[in-house]
């Protein structure tokens, strides 16, 4: 069973690293980040079967995961180096020139842990079952996690995959979606309501769970459920209920802080609430 | 050598088969379409290997995510679909998750240009090269015939990234080797002369043959270079031929604008400045018709290619 207290400490962490790394570009998408926290710390530190010292593009043998928002660069970067892919001193060169921890995800500086670009939203899922069905024809029994944005769900290309995935029996995959209700106009349900999203997905043939993303012992016990239900003729979806700047009093119920950067000030007074835990980069 | 027509053959069946050789041969290729297996003659590459086929339906922006997403694990996807489909729809989605990720997807485009014909502009593009050679990391192939295409779909599995694979509706010529080996970015001189360069690419390079045959019947020793990879271009080919004539004419079923005869333009511009005449659509859309009458009616016939050389020359 999971040590979840060492899993928190570890999101701790993470959360800290995303504040001082966006702080220190000046630009960057926190509030997402900090809300993904958990998930990324969960998946990573405990759920996925994977190999950060001997990245490859391929990952034959290993679960993949592909982040379809890639805006929330920032927490993957630090989980990859946290646990292993790179050393967490490139976590400075953020968003920096000549950088390969660019605004947005890319193997094109060769990061390890980057198996693709991300950014343009929308594309995540199509290439997740993509890498899904090599598995299969590979005869890899390992599984391929993604993460998709709510907001995100207003691109078409989505439901085109998720039509295919369920209709194709594309079974070795777990989705998730990052429901936090917010987006960079305002609410999602005020920009472009997402309706019954549990309803949509079951009618696009997926199985569904749900989940609170900022409660470490329910996420790492809902995403251990999921490898149980993969591998009977659905893919998986989870709906996970998160809240965008989690961890930081004043970066929380509002959309405000998606895409902009603490000052030195507020860096200061959202640090103090947030523990060192691993120590700092 | 001299080039002769053994017959007429469209080229999306020379596709069709070398898919075929390919599923055959190398256990990795895989192949996507998007509600048009007939009309890129996979047929027989999803009969014979079920397994490694995928229909994505209408989505096409999906089937090139599923692409690039299948070449993670060490597949080779070749996705099929229209040109104009192939391209245009899914743009975003090729640059992010193919050429920027350098993904070794192969982005298979039937019924491209005008010779598509009766289904008018919508389904007529003649931007496609434009838009693919733009995009760093992307190779794009025009071939001229069934042998042609056959053969270079065969190569481009050889080629380790993204490539653009561009082909048509209509049987045309047959006249380049059945056993040719295909040289990604190596131009072929299909017959030598020294008072104009003739560059043509895809269905015009039989025309531009043609073309020769008349201007020599004028005393014009034409030379007939084909361009079926626009990107990377032959640079070498095209100075080396034109240092001799010392000037040229571009052939293409695309848009004047972005096409090979810009690439062909910016290459002179900044090597070798020389006349350089297009035979190319002038930036307006298609209509409906038969292939062989849009192409007469648009400007891209074998005597268009003869009037372009003549001013061509008479700009040296």
């Amino acid at each position: 069973m999971a040590d979840i207290e060492r899993l928190e400490s570890i999101a701790a962490q993470v959360r800290r690293d995303v504040l001082r790394m966006v702080n220190r570009a000046a630009s960057g998408h926190p509030g997402g980040a900090l809300g993904c926290a958990d998930f990324f710390t969960a998946l990573y530190f405990d759920v996925m079967r994977h190999n950060p010292q001997r990245f490859s593009i391929d990952g034959q043998g290993e679960d993949l995961f592909f982040l379809s928002s890639g805006h929330l660069s920032a927490v993957w970067y630090s989980v990859l180096a946290r646990c292993g892919y790179f050393d967490t001193a490139e976590l400075a060169t953020f968003r920096a020139m000549g950088t390969r921890l660019q605004g947005h995800p890319t193997p094109a500086e060769g990061l390890p842990g980057i198996r693709i670009a991300s950014g343009s939203l929308g594309q995540g899922l199509s290439v997740a079952c993509g890498a899904a069905m090599a598995k299969r024809l590979n005869g890899d029994a390992a599984l391929v996690f993604s993460l998709h944005g709510d907001g995100e769900l207003q691109e078409g290309q989505i439901w085109e995959a998720a039509m295919f995935a369920a209709a194709k029996g594309v079974d070795n995959i777990v989705a998730t979606v990052d429901y936090n209700g917010k987006q960079i106009d305002g609410p999602v349900g005020d920009v472009l309501s997402l309706g019954d999203l549990r309803a949509k997905w079951e009618a696009f043939g997926w199985l569904v769970l749900e989940a609170n993303g900022n409660r470490m012992a329910e996420l790492v016990q809902v995403l251990h459920d999921a490898r149980g239900h993969v591998g009977h003729g659905k893919p998986v979806v989870l709906l996970m209920r998160t809240e965008m700047g989690q961890g930081v009093d004043f970066m929380m119920g509002t959309h405000k802080w998606h895409g902009k950067a603490p000052s030195d000030e507020e860096l200061e007074r959202a640090l103090a609430q947030i523990p060192v835990t691993l120590g700092d980069y | 050598m001299e080039y002769r027509s053994t017959g007429n053959k469209d080229t999306r069946s020379g596709f069709g088969a070398g898919l075929l050789e390919l599923g055959r041969t190398n256990p990795n290729v895989v192949a996507l379409c998007a509600d048009l297996i007939g009309s890129l003659k996979m047929d027989d590459f999803v009969r014979e290997f079920p397994d490694r086929f995928v229909q994505a339906g209408i989505a096409e922006a999906n089937m090139v995510g599923l692409a690039a997403g299948l070449t993670i694990g060490g597949k080779i996807p070749f996705a099929g679909t229209f040109a104009a489909f192939a391209t245009g729809r899914v743009y975003d989605q090729i640059r992010q998750s193919v050429a920027y990720s350098n993904k070794n997807v192969k982005i298979c485009a039937s019924h491209a240009g005008i010779t598509l014909g009766e289904d008018g502009a919508t389904h007529q593009i003649m931007e496609d090269l434009g838009l693919m050679k733009m995009l760093p990391n992307m190779v794009v192939i025009n071939p001229c015939d069934y042998n042609q295409t056959r053969a270079a779909t065969l190569a481009i599995a050889q080629h380790v990234g993204p490539v653009y694979l561009r082909f048509g509706r209509p049987a045309v010529p047959n006249f380049t080797p059945a056993d040719q080996q295909f040289q990604i970015g190596q131009a072929i001189t299909m017959r030598s002369g020294a008072d104009v360069s003739i560059f043509a690419t895809g269905h015009l390079v039989w025309k531009a043959l043609q073309a020769a045959d008349a201007l020599a019947q004028q005393g014009i020793d034409a030379e007939v270079i084909n361009i079926h990879t626009i990107k990377p271009l032959d640079s070498d080919a095209v100075l080396q031929s034109v240092a001799k004539t010392r000037c040229a004419v571009s052939a293409e079923e695309h848009m004047r604008h972005g096409g090979l005869g810009d690439s062909i333009a910016q290459l002179l511009a900044l090597n070798a400045p020389a006349p350089l005449e297009y035979v190319a659509v002038d930036d307006r859309f298609g209509e409906s018709g038969k292939p062989d009458e849009l192409m007469a009616h648009f400007g891209l016939d074998t005597p268009d290619i003869v009037e372009a050389a003549r001013r061509a020359i008479a700009r040296k």
